[in-house]
Protein backbone atom coordinates (compact mmCIF):
# COMPACT_ATOMS: atom_id res chain seq x y z
CA UNK A 1 0.00 0.00 0.00
CA UNK A 2 0.97 3.73 -0.87
CA UNK A 3 2.44 3.74 3.12
CA UNK A 4 4.95 1.35 2.20
CA UNK A 5 5.87 2.59 -1.41
CA UNK A 6 5.78 6.63 -0.53
CA UNK A 7 8.85 6.25 2.26
CA UNK A 8 10.98 9.20 3.24
CA UNK A 9 13.67 7.74 1.27
CA UNK A 10 11.73 7.76 -1.78
CA UNK A 11 10.45 11.29 -1.43
CA UNK A 12 14.23 12.16 -0.49
CA UNK A 13 15.65 11.01 -3.22
CA UNK A 14 12.62 12.55 -5.28
CA UNK A 15 12.87 16.02 -4.16
CA UNK A 16 16.28 16.24 -4.03
CA UNK A 17 17.41 13.60 -6.10
CA UNK A 18 21.39 12.56 -6.49
CA UNK A 19 23.50 13.06 -9.61
CA UNK A 20 21.15 15.01 -11.97
CA UNK A 21 21.68 17.09 -14.73
CA UNK A 22 23.62 17.38 -18.08
CA UNK A 23 27.34 15.93 -18.90
CA UNK A 24 28.37 17.38 -22.02
CA UNK A 25 31.54 15.41 -22.33
CA UNK A 26 29.40 12.17 -22.23
CA UNK A 27 30.76 8.98 -23.32
CA UNK A 28 27.07 7.79 -24.13
CA UNK A 29 24.10 9.75 -23.60
CA UNK A 30 20.62 7.55 -24.22
CA UNK A 31 16.77 8.30 -23.44
CA UNK A 32 13.95 6.70 -22.91
CA UNK A 33 10.25 6.95 -21.81
CA UNK A 34 7.32 5.17 -20.32
CA UNK A 35 4.42 5.88 -22.52
CA UNK A 36 1.81 4.71 -19.95
CA UNK A 37 3.12 7.04 -17.94
CA UNK A 38 4.78 9.63 -19.58
CA UNK A 39 7.79 9.06 -17.38
CA UNK A 40 11.23 10.14 -19.20
CA UNK A 41 14.56 9.18 -18.19
CA UNK A 42 18.42 10.58 -20.01
CA UNK A 43 21.16 8.87 -18.49
CA UNK A 44 24.48 9.86 -19.28
CA UNK A 45 27.95 7.97 -19.05
CA UNK A 46 31.42 8.77 -18.75
CA UNK A 47 33.22 5.16 -18.62
CA UNK A 48 37.10 4.76 -18.12
CA UNK A 49 38.58 1.38 -18.80
CA UNK A 50 35.83 -0.77 -17.15
CA UNK A 51 34.41 1.34 -15.04
CA UNK A 52 31.79 3.56 -14.59
CA UNK A 53 33.55 6.35 -13.84
CA UNK A 54 30.55 9.12 -13.72
CA UNK A 55 26.56 9.21 -14.14
CA UNK A 56 24.02 11.56 -14.14
CA UNK A 57 20.61 11.43 -15.05
CA UNK A 58 17.82 13.46 -16.26
CA UNK A 59 13.99 13.31 -16.22
CA UNK A 60 10.58 13.90 -15.33
CA UNK A 61 7.76 12.10 -14.00
CA UNK A 62 6.59 10.02 -10.71
CA UNK A 63 8.40 9.92 -7.51
CA UNK A 64 8.83 6.34 -8.49
CA UNK A 65 10.71 6.61 -11.39
CA UNK A 66 12.39 9.75 -10.33
CA UNK A 67 13.91 8.10 -6.78
CA UNK A 68 14.53 4.91 -8.39
CA UNK A 69 17.00 6.47 -10.63
CA UNK A 70 18.59 8.52 -8.71
CA UNK A 71 19.12 5.39 -6.24
CA UNK A 72 20.70 3.52 -9.46
CA UNK A 73 23.24 6.45 -10.34
CA UNK A 74 24.16 5.89 -6.59
CA UNK A 75 24.27 2.62 -7.00
CA UNK A 76 26.21 1.81 -10.35
CA UNK A 77 28.82 5.45 -9.65
CA UNK A 78 32.44 3.88 -9.86
CA UNK A 79 31.17 0.57 -10.20
CA UNK A 80 32.59 -2.28 -13.19
CA UNK A 81 30.85 -2.48 -16.22
CA UNK A 82 31.03 -5.97 -16.02
CA UNK A 83 28.82 -6.14 -12.29
CA UNK A 84 26.39 -3.11 -13.30
CA UNK A 85 26.02 -4.99 -16.64
CA UNK A 86 24.47 -8.34 -14.66
CA UNK A 87 22.01 -5.95 -12.48
CA UNK A 88 18.23 -7.40 -12.53
CA UNK A 89 14.99 -6.23 -11.70
CA UNK A 90 15.09 -7.68 -8.72
CA UNK A 91 18.61 -5.94 -7.88
CA UNK A 92 16.84 -2.66 -8.47
CA UNK A 93 13.32 -3.60 -7.15
CA UNK A 94 15.19 -4.94 -3.58
CA UNK A 95 17.35 -2.06 -3.35
CA UNK A 96 14.75 0.77 -3.60
CA UNK A 97 13.00 -1.18 -1.08
CA UNK A 98 10.46 -1.33 -3.58
CA UNK A 99 9.35 -5.00 -3.64
CA UNK A 100 5.41 -4.33 -3.29
CA UNK A 101 4.67 -2.70 -6.53
CA UNK A 102 1.75 -3.39 -8.76
CA UNK A 103 2.79 -4.45 -12.27
CA UNK A 104 1.05 -0.81 -13.57
CA UNK A 105 3.97 1.11 -11.08
CA UNK A 106 7.13 -1.41 -11.83
CA UNK A 107 7.76 0.18 -15.14
CA UNK A 108 7.79 3.61 -13.26
CA UNK A 109 10.67 1.72 -11.44
CA UNK A 110 12.58 0.14 -13.92
CA UNK A 111 12.83 2.40 -16.67
CA UNK A 112 16.08 3.90 -15.04
CA UNK A 113 17.63 0.16 -15.24
CA UNK A 114 16.10 0.32 -18.70
CA UNK A 115 17.64 3.47 -19.46
CA UNK A 116 20.89 2.25 -17.80
CA UNK A 117 20.92 -0.87 -20.05
CA UNK A 118 20.36 0.73 -23.33
CA UNK A 119 22.95 2.93 -23.16
CA UNK A 120 24.98 0.45 -22.13
CA UNK A 121 24.18 -1.37 -25.50
CA UNK A 122 25.40 1.49 -27.13
CA UNK A 123 28.68 1.58 -25.66
CA UNK A 124 28.91 -1.66 -26.24
CA UNK A 125 27.92 -2.12 -29.69
CA UNK A 126 30.87 -1.99 -31.30
CA UNK A 127 33.34 -3.00 -28.64
CA UNK A 128 31.86 -6.14 -27.98
CA UNK A 129 28.51 -7.19 -29.55
CA UNK A 130 27.98 -10.03 -27.77
CA UNK A 131 27.44 -7.92 -24.65
CA UNK A 132 25.28 -5.84 -26.47
CA UNK A 133 23.10 -8.07 -27.84
CA UNK A 134 22.64 -9.99 -24.43
CA UNK A 135 21.83 -6.58 -22.73
CA UNK A 136 19.70 -5.40 -25.91
CA UNK A 137 17.58 -8.68 -24.80
CA UNK A 138 17.56 -7.66 -20.99
CA UNK A 139 15.66 -4.73 -21.60
CA UNK A 140 13.04 -6.19 -23.43
CA UNK A 141 11.89 -7.89 -20.20
CA UNK A 142 11.97 -4.88 -18.71
CA UNK B 1 -29.36 11.89 0.71
CA UNK B 2 -30.22 15.05 -1.27
CA UNK B 3 -32.67 13.69 -4.28
CA UNK B 4 -31.07 15.20 -7.50
CA UNK B 5 -32.58 15.87 -10.93
CA UNK B 6 -31.27 11.93 -11.37
CA UNK B 7 -32.61 9.26 -9.17
CA UNK B 8 -28.96 7.92 -8.76
CA UNK B 9 -29.73 5.31 -5.96
CA UNK B 10 -31.83 3.97 -8.62
CA UNK B 11 -29.64 4.11 -11.46
CA UNK B 12 -26.77 2.48 -9.41
CA UNK B 13 -28.99 -0.42 -8.96
CA UNK B 14 -28.46 -1.15 -12.69
CA UNK B 15 -24.59 -1.51 -12.68
CA UNK B 16 -23.36 -4.99 -11.73
CA UNK B 17 -20.22 -3.46 -11.19
CA UNK B 18 -20.82 -0.77 -9.22
CA UNK B 19 -21.78 -2.82 -6.05
CA UNK B 20 -17.94 -4.85 -6.26
CA UNK B 21 -15.78 -4.18 -3.82
CA UNK B 22 -11.21 -2.96 -4.54
CA UNK B 23 -8.82 -3.08 -2.60
CA UNK B 24 -9.54 -5.38 0.25
CA UNK B 25 -12.95 -4.45 0.82
CA UNK B 26 -13.83 -0.96 0.16
CA UNK B 27 -16.34 0.17 -2.46
CA UNK B 28 -15.44 1.25 -6.18
CA UNK B 29 -15.38 4.81 -6.42
CA UNK B 30 -15.38 4.86 -10.49
CA UNK B 31 -14.28 8.49 -10.98
CA UNK B 32 -12.98 7.42 -14.56
CA UNK B 33 -15.85 7.97 -16.84
CA UNK B 34 -13.96 10.19 -19.81
CA UNK B 35 -11.59 6.81 -20.50
CA UNK B 36 -15.03 4.88 -20.41
CA UNK B 37 -18.22 4.32 -18.40
CA UNK B 38 -19.46 1.44 -17.04
CA UNK B 39 -22.40 -0.61 -18.18
CA UNK B 40 -25.76 -1.55 -17.30
CA UNK B 41 -27.39 -4.88 -17.22
CA UNK B 42 -29.43 -4.36 -19.96
CA UNK B 43 -26.62 -3.75 -22.17
CA UNK B 44 -24.89 -6.90 -21.03
CA UNK B 45 -27.57 -8.67 -21.47
CA UNK B 46 -28.55 -7.53 -24.80
CA UNK B 47 -25.41 -9.04 -25.57
CA UNK B 48 -25.44 -12.31 -24.05
CA UNK B 49 -28.74 -12.53 -25.23
CA UNK B 50 -27.43 -12.10 -29.05
CA UNK B 51 -24.92 -14.69 -28.29
CA UNK B 52 -27.03 -16.90 -26.66
CA UNK B 53 -30.29 -16.83 -29.04
CA UNK B 54 -29.44 -15.47 -32.13
CA UNK B 55 -26.36 -15.68 -33.01
CA UNK B 56 -25.84 -15.05 -37.43
CA UNK B 57 -23.99 -13.44 -39.36
CA UNK B 58 -26.10 -10.01 -40.85
CA UNK B 59 -26.97 -8.46 -44.37
CA UNK B 60 -26.66 -11.86 -45.76
CA UNK B 61 -28.10 -15.10 -45.16
CA UNK B 62 -31.98 -16.06 -45.40
CA UNK B 63 -32.79 -18.18 -42.35
CA UNK B 64 -34.27 -16.53 -39.46
CA UNK B 65 -31.25 -16.21 -36.96
CA UNK B 66 -29.71 -13.85 -39.60
CA UNK B 67 -32.73 -11.93 -40.15
CA UNK B 68 -33.02 -11.22 -36.24
CA UNK B 69 -29.64 -10.05 -36.26
CA UNK B 70 -29.60 -7.88 -39.09
CA UNK B 71 -33.01 -6.49 -37.84
CA UNK B 72 -31.31 -5.74 -34.15
CA UNK B 73 -27.91 -4.53 -35.70
CA UNK B 74 -29.99 -1.89 -38.19
CA UNK B 75 -32.36 -1.14 -35.25
CA UNK B 76 -29.45 0.63 -33.49
CA UNK B 77 -28.68 2.28 -36.71
CA UNK B 78 -31.99 3.98 -36.41
CA UNK B 79 -31.74 4.33 -32.70
CA UNK B 80 -28.53 6.37 -33.47
CA UNK B 81 -29.63 8.76 -35.98
CA UNK B 82 -32.74 9.65 -33.69
CA UNK B 83 -30.47 9.75 -31.32
CA UNK B 84 -28.28 12.78 -32.43
CA UNK B 85 -31.22 13.81 -35.22
CA UNK B 86 -29.60 13.01 -38.31
CA UNK B 87 -31.71 13.47 -41.27
CA UNK B 88 -31.17 9.81 -42.52
CA UNK B 89 -29.92 6.35 -41.34
CA UNK B 90 -27.83 6.23 -44.04
CA UNK B 91 -25.76 8.64 -42.30
CA UNK B 92 -24.57 6.64 -40.15
CA UNK B 93 -21.34 4.48 -40.33
CA UNK B 94 -20.39 2.15 -37.77
CA UNK B 95 -16.81 2.00 -36.90
CA UNK B 96 -14.80 0.55 -34.30
CA UNK B 97 -14.23 3.62 -32.05
CA UNK B 98 -14.01 7.49 -32.59
CA UNK B 99 -10.32 7.06 -33.63
CA UNK B 100 -11.23 4.68 -36.53
CA UNK B 101 -14.10 7.41 -37.37
CA UNK B 102 -11.99 9.95 -38.13
CA UNK B 103 -9.17 7.94 -39.76
CA UNK B 104 -11.79 7.06 -41.95
CA UNK B 105 -12.66 10.74 -42.88
CA UNK B 106 -8.74 11.29 -43.41
CA UNK B 107 -8.01 8.28 -45.19
CA UNK B 108 -11.36 9.04 -47.37
CA UNK B 109 -12.44 11.94 -48.05
CA UNK B 110 -9.18 13.70 -46.89
CA UNK B 111 -7.07 11.77 -49.38
CA UNK B 112 -9.79 12.91 -52.17
CA UNK B 113 -9.88 16.45 -51.46
CA UNK B 114 -6.69 17.70 -49.45
CA UNK B 115 -4.27 18.98 -52.08
CA UNK B 116 -0.43 20.13 -51.72
CA UNK B 117 -0.28 23.52 -49.25
CA UNK B 118 -3.59 22.66 -48.58
CA UNK B 119 -4.90 23.50 -44.70
CA UNK B 120 -6.26 21.26 -41.99
CA UNK B 121 -7.31 23.21 -39.12
CA UNK B 122 -7.42 21.69 -35.61
CA UNK B 123 -6.99 23.03 -32.03
CA UNK B 124 -4.68 22.83 -29.26
CA UNK B 125 -7.33 20.83 -27.08
CA UNK B 126 -7.51 17.81 -29.25
CA UNK B 127 -7.23 14.41 -28.63
CA UNK B 128 -4.54 11.83 -30.13
CA UNK B 129 -7.50 11.17 -32.42
CA UNK B 130 -7.63 14.00 -33.91
CA UNK B 131 -4.44 14.74 -34.99
CA UNK B 132 -2.31 11.90 -35.25
CA UNK B 133 -4.75 10.75 -38.84
CA UNK B 134 -4.22 14.59 -39.85
CA UNK B 135 -0.78 14.63 -39.60
CA UNK B 136 -0.68 11.33 -41.60
CA UNK B 137 -2.40 13.39 -44.25
CA UNK B 138 -0.75 16.76 -44.15
CA UNK B 139 2.64 14.76 -44.50
CA UNK B 140 1.99 12.21 -47.30
CA UNK B 141 0.08 15.41 -49.40
CA UNK B 142 2.41 18.11 -48.50
CA UNK B 143 -0.78 19.96 -47.28
CA UNK B 144 -0.47 21.88 -43.45
CA UNK B 145 -1.71 21.41 -40.31
CA UNK B 146 -2.57 24.39 -38.39
CA UNK B 147 -3.83 24.76 -34.20
CA UNK B 148 -5.97 27.26 -33.10
CA UNK B 149 -4.28 27.51 -29.42
CA UNK B 150 -6.07 27.48 -26.21
CA UNK B 151 -5.80 30.21 -23.27
CA UNK B 152 -4.69 29.50 -19.92
CA UNK B 153 -8.95 30.20 -18.77
CA UNK B 154 -9.11 26.77 -21.07
CA UNK B 155 -10.71 28.70 -23.69
CA UNK B 156 -10.09 28.19 -27.13
CA UNK B 157 -8.47 31.30 -28.85
CA UNK B 158 -11.44 32.04 -31.07
CA UNK B 159 -9.57 35.00 -32.85
CA UNK B 160 -6.59 32.55 -33.66
CA UNK B 161 -9.11 30.57 -35.68
CA UNK B 162 -11.25 33.62 -37.28
CA UNK B 163 -7.60 34.42 -38.92
CA UNK B 164 -7.10 30.53 -39.72
CA UNK B 165 -9.97 30.93 -41.93
CA UNK B 166 -8.37 33.80 -43.35
CA UNK B 167 -6.88 31.57 -45.87
CA UNK B 168 -8.61 30.35 -48.76
CA UNK B 169 -6.24 27.41 -48.26
CA UNK B 170 -7.94 25.58 -45.95
CA UNK B 171 -10.21 22.68 -46.56
CA UNK B 172 -11.29 21.06 -43.22
CA UNK B 173 -11.59 22.12 -39.64
CA UNK B 174 -12.09 19.49 -36.81
CA UNK B 175 -12.63 20.24 -33.61
CA UNK B 176 -13.80 18.86 -30.34
CA UNK B 177 -16.68 19.66 -29.03
CA UNK B 178 -15.74 19.05 -25.30
CA UNK B 179 -12.16 18.64 -24.01
CA UNK B 180 -11.23 15.34 -22.23
CA UNK B 181 -8.70 17.31 -19.93
CA UNK B 182 -10.19 20.66 -19.99
CA UNK B 183 -13.60 19.73 -19.68
CA UNK B 184 -14.14 22.68 -22.08
CA UNK B 185 -17.12 22.83 -24.14
CA UNK B 186 -16.80 24.44 -27.65
CA UNK B 187 -18.50 27.30 -29.24
CA UNK B 188 -19.12 24.45 -32.30
CA UNK B 189 -22.07 26.50 -33.13
CA UNK B 190 -19.74 29.88 -34.24
CA UNK B 191 -17.05 27.46 -35.54
CA UNK B 192 -19.21 25.66 -37.58
CA UNK B 193 -20.93 28.95 -38.63
CA UNK B 194 -18.00 30.97 -39.87
CA UNK B 195 -16.42 27.81 -41.34
CA UNK B 196 -19.29 27.28 -43.88
CA UNK B 197 -19.47 30.95 -44.51
CA UNK B 198 -16.03 30.05 -46.59
CA UNK B 199 -17.67 27.07 -47.72
CA UNK B 200 -15.12 24.66 -45.22
CA UNK B 201 -16.53 21.68 -43.82
CA UNK B 202 -16.27 20.81 -40.11
CA UNK B 203 -15.73 17.61 -38.62
CA UNK B 204 -16.84 17.43 -34.37
CA UNK B 205 -15.10 14.82 -32.26
CA UNK B 206 -18.52 14.23 -30.38
CA UNK B 207 -16.42 11.73 -28.15
CA UNK B 208 -16.38 13.45 -25.08
CA UNK B 209 -19.97 15.33 -25.85
CA UNK B 210 -22.18 13.03 -27.26
CA UNK B 211 -22.36 10.72 -24.12
CA UNK B 212 -23.00 13.85 -21.69
CA UNK B 213 -25.42 16.54 -22.98
CA UNK B 214 -28.12 16.54 -26.16
CA UNK B 215 -26.50 16.68 -29.37
CA UNK B 216 -28.56 17.64 -32.53
CA UNK B 217 -26.01 17.10 -36.05
CA UNK B 218 -28.76 19.34 -37.87
CA UNK B 219 -28.81 22.27 -36.10
CA UNK B 220 -25.09 22.16 -35.12
CA UNK B 221 -25.25 21.70 -39.20
CA UNK B 222 -21.57 19.57 -39.04
CA UNK B 223 -20.62 18.43 -41.61
CA UNK B 224 -18.86 15.16 -39.94
CA UNK B 225 -19.44 13.67 -35.98
CA UNK B 226 -17.55 10.89 -34.75
CA UNK B 227 -18.25 9.58 -31.11
CA UNK B 228 -17.61 6.00 -29.24
CA UNK B 229 -20.28 3.44 -27.71
CA UNK B 230 -18.37 2.81 -24.78
CA UNK B 231 -17.93 6.48 -23.55
CA UNK B 232 -21.69 6.13 -22.92
CA UNK B 233 -22.92 2.99 -21.30
CA UNK B 234 -21.91 0.56 -24.46
CA UNK B 235 -19.73 -1.65 -25.23
CA UNK B 236 -16.29 -0.99 -26.49
CA UNK B 237 -15.28 -1.92 -29.82
CA UNK B 238 -18.39 0.21 -31.68
CA UNK B 239 -17.64 3.84 -32.78
CA UNK B 240 -19.89 6.23 -34.96
CA UNK B 241 -19.28 8.29 -37.86
CA UNK B 242 -21.89 10.19 -38.97
CA UNK B 243 -21.20 12.41 -42.28
CA UNK B 244 -23.87 14.03 -44.03
CA UNK B 245 -25.49 12.63 -47.27
CA UNK B 246 -24.28 15.09 -49.97
CA UNK B 247 -21.01 14.64 -48.60
CA UNK B 248 -20.64 10.81 -47.89
CA UNK B 249 -22.35 10.31 -51.57
CA UNK B 250 -18.80 11.26 -53.02
CA UNK B 251 -16.34 9.57 -50.69
CA UNK B 252 -14.69 6.61 -51.95
CA UNK B 253 -14.37 3.12 -49.68
CA UNK B 254 -12.26 2.77 -46.77
CA UNK B 255 -12.11 -0.35 -46.56
CA UNK B 256 -12.10 -2.89 -49.16
CA UNK B 257 -14.02 -6.46 -48.42
CA UNK B 258 -17.15 -8.13 -47.86
CA UNK B 259 -20.77 -6.70 -47.28
CA UNK B 260 -19.28 -3.39 -48.73
CA UNK B 261 -20.00 -4.58 -52.22
CA UNK B 262 -22.56 -5.20 -55.14
CA UNK B 263 -20.54 -6.79 -57.35
CA UNK B 264 -17.19 -8.25 -57.57
CA UNK B 265 -15.75 -9.22 -60.49
CA UNK B 266 -11.78 -9.88 -61.80
CA UNK B 267 -10.52 -6.25 -61.98
CA UNK B 268 -13.53 -4.04 -60.92
CA UNK B 269 -16.02 -4.14 -58.15
CA UNK B 270 -19.46 -1.90 -57.80
CA UNK B 271 -20.31 -0.86 -54.35
CA UNK B 272 -23.16 -1.12 -52.00
CA UNK B 273 -25.35 1.49 -51.22
CA UNK B 274 -24.72 3.91 -47.95
CA UNK B 275 -23.79 3.13 -45.05
CA UNK B 276 -23.09 -0.16 -46.50
CA UNK B 277 -20.39 0.98 -48.34
CA UNK B 278 -17.66 1.93 -45.21
CA UNK B 279 -18.76 -1.10 -43.09
CA UNK B 280 -15.94 -3.70 -44.79
CA UNK B 281 -16.20 -6.95 -43.52
CA UNK B 282 -18.23 -8.74 -40.86
CA UNK B 283 -19.20 -5.95 -37.87
CA UNK B 284 -18.97 -6.13 -34.89
CA UNK B 285 -22.56 -7.34 -34.52
CA UNK B 286 -23.16 -8.53 -30.59
CA UNK B 287 -21.75 -5.29 -29.40
CA UNK B 288 -23.58 -2.61 -31.64
CA UNK B 289 -27.02 -4.49 -30.74
CA UNK B 290 -25.43 -3.86 -27.38
CA UNK B 291 -25.05 -0.29 -28.10
CA UNK B 292 -28.96 0.01 -28.58
CA UNK B 293 -29.41 -0.88 -25.06
CA UNK B 294 -26.66 2.18 -23.91
CA UNK B 295 -28.73 4.27 -26.14
CA UNK B 296 -32.17 3.30 -24.74
CA UNK B 297 -30.58 3.66 -21.08
CA UNK B 298 -29.87 7.33 -21.96
CA UNK B 299 -32.95 7.89 -23.92
CA UNK B 300 -35.21 6.91 -20.88
CA UNK B 301 -32.95 9.34 -18.37
CA UNK B 302 -33.15 12.15 -21.17
CA UNK B 303 -29.94 13.78 -21.91
CA UNK B 304 -30.94 17.14 -20.95
CA UNK B 305 -31.13 15.54 -17.43
CA UNK B 306 -27.57 13.58 -17.66
CA UNK B 307 -25.83 17.33 -18.38
CA UNK B 308 -28.40 18.76 -15.18
CA UNK B 309 -26.52 15.78 -12.87
CA UNK B 310 -23.30 16.75 -14.18
CA UNK B 311 -23.12 20.11 -13.72
CA UNK B 312 -24.69 19.57 -10.40
CA UNK B 313 -22.08 17.02 -9.50
CA UNK B 314 -19.06 18.81 -11.30
CA UNK B 315 -19.95 22.50 -9.23
CA UNK B 316 -19.77 20.64 -5.62
CA UNK B 317 -16.31 18.47 -6.99
CA UNK B 318 -15.11 21.93 -8.36
CA UNK B 319 -16.10 24.07 -5.09
CA UNK B 320 -14.58 21.41 -2.54
CA UNK B 321 -11.29 20.72 -4.67
CA UNK B 322 -10.82 24.75 -4.43
CA UNK B 323 -10.23 24.10 -0.98
CA UNK B 324 -7.52 21.68 -1.19
CA UNK B 325 -4.00 23.43 0.03
CA UNK B 326 -2.02 23.11 -3.37
CA UNK B 327 -4.44 22.28 -5.83
CA UNK B 328 -4.01 23.26 -9.60
CA UNK B 329 -7.48 23.55 -11.38
CA UNK B 330 -7.01 23.42 -14.83
CA UNK B 331 -10.01 24.07 -16.93
CA UNK B 332 -12.78 27.28 -17.20
CA UNK B 333 -14.01 28.36 -13.93
CA UNK B 334 -17.71 28.48 -15.45
CA UNK B 335 -19.10 24.98 -14.94
CA UNK B 336 -21.55 25.92 -17.14
CA UNK B 337 -18.84 25.85 -19.53
CA UNK B 338 -17.52 22.64 -18.75
CA UNK B 339 -18.16 18.73 -18.84
CA UNK B 340 -17.93 16.42 -15.72
CA UNK B 341 -14.28 16.41 -15.96
CA UNK B 342 -11.64 17.76 -13.02
CA UNK B 343 -8.09 18.20 -14.25
CA UNK B 344 -5.66 19.07 -11.43
CA UNK B 345 -2.35 18.74 -9.71
CA UNK B 346 -1.30 19.25 -6.43
CA UNK B 347 1.71 19.89 -4.87
CA UNK B 348 4.44 18.07 -6.22
CA UNK B 349 2.60 14.87 -6.24
CA UNK B 350 2.88 13.40 -9.48
CA UNK B 351 -0.55 12.20 -11.17
CA UNK B 352 0.85 8.72 -11.55
CA UNK B 353 1.95 8.86 -7.72
CA UNK B 354 -1.74 10.44 -6.99
CA UNK B 355 -3.64 7.91 -8.97
CA UNK B 356 -1.63 4.93 -6.64
CA UNK B 357 -3.01 6.69 -3.26
CA UNK B 358 -5.72 6.95 -4.51
CA UNK B 359 -6.54 3.47 -5.35
CA UNK B 360 -5.94 2.69 -1.73
CA UNK B 361 -9.30 4.06 -1.41
CA UNK B 362 -10.95 2.45 -4.21
CA UNK B 363 -11.02 5.53 -5.70
CA UNK B 364 -10.43 5.19 -9.58
CA UNK B 365 -9.20 8.23 -11.44
CA UNK B 366 -6.80 8.66 -14.71
CA UNK B 367 -3.82 10.14 -14.71
CA UNK B 368 -0.83 10.99 -17.11
CA UNK B 369 -1.56 13.00 -21.02
CA UNK B 370 -4.67 11.38 -21.28
CA UNK B 371 -3.97 11.17 -25.22
CA UNK B 372 -3.22 14.89 -25.29
CA UNK B 373 0.20 15.33 -25.45
CA UNK B 374 -0.07 18.31 -27.69
CA UNK B 375 -2.13 20.03 -24.71
CA UNK B 376 0.17 19.14 -22.07
CA UNK B 377 2.85 20.88 -23.66
CA UNK B 378 1.34 23.93 -23.91
CA UNK B 379 -0.31 23.53 -20.08
CA UNK B 380 3.37 22.77 -19.36
CA UNK B 381 2.92 20.12 -17.70
CA UNK B 382 3.99 16.28 -18.03
CA UNK B 383 0.70 15.25 -16.79
CA UNK B 384 -2.15 16.10 -14.52
CA UNK B 385 -4.92 13.98 -12.56
CA UNK B 386 -8.61 13.79 -13.68
CA UNK B 387 -11.54 12.68 -12.04
CA UNK B 388 -14.96 12.41 -14.58
CA UNK B 389 -18.31 11.85 -13.40
CA UNK B 390 -20.93 10.39 -14.97
CA UNK B 391 -24.92 9.24 -14.20
CA UNK B 392 -24.41 6.83 -11.72
CA UNK B 393 -21.70 9.32 -9.18
CA UNK B 394 -22.36 10.77 -6.14
CA UNK B 395 -21.73 13.84 -4.27
CA UNK B 396 -20.55 11.21 -1.29
CA UNK B 397 -18.13 9.76 -4.23
CA UNK B 398 -16.47 13.08 -4.26
CA UNK B 399 -16.18 13.54 -0.32
CA UNK B 400 -14.87 10.06 -0.33
CA UNK B 401 -12.13 11.30 -3.38
CA UNK B 402 -11.66 14.67 -1.55
CA UNK B 403 -10.51 12.75 1.54
CA UNK B 404 -7.92 10.13 -0.68
CA UNK B 405 -6.59 13.67 -1.85
CA UNK B 406 -6.29 14.85 1.35
CA UNK B 407 -4.59 11.98 2.35
CA UNK B 408 -1.73 11.84 -0.56
CA UNK B 409 -1.36 15.26 1.17
CA UNK B 410 -0.27 13.97 4.18
CA UNK B 411 1.84 11.28 2.76
CA UNK B 412 4.01 13.76 0.71
CA UNK B 413 3.35 16.40 3.73
CA UNK B 414 2.22 19.19 1.33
Amino acid sequence: MSDDIYREIILDHYRNPRNKGKMPEADVSIHDSNPLCGDEIDIHLRVDGDKIKDIKFEGRGCAISQASASMLTEMVMNKPLTSVKDLTKDDILESIGLLNLGPARIKCALLSLKVLKLGMVKYYADRDPDSAKKLQEDTRAL
Amino acid sequence: MQKGVLDVEKIRQDFPILQRKVMGGKPLVYLDNAATTQKPLAVINAISDYYKNYNSNIHRAVHQLAEEATIAYEDTRKKIAKFINAKSTDEIIFTRNTTEAINLVAYSWGRQNVKKDDRIVITEIEHHSNIVPWQILTQEKGAKLEYVGVGDDGYLKMHEYRDCLDSNKVKLVSVSQMSNVLGTITPVDEIIRSSHEKGIPVLIDGAQSVPHMPVDVQKMDCDFMAFSAHKMLGPTGVGVLYVKRDILEKMPPFIGGGDMIKEVHKYETRYNDLPYRFEGGTPNIADVIGFAAAIDYLDNLGMDKVREHEVDITKYALDRISGVKGVTLYGPANVNDRGGVVSFNIGDIHPHDLATIMNDHGVAIRSGHHCAQVLMERLDVAATSRASFYIYNTKQEVDKFIEALNEARRLFKI
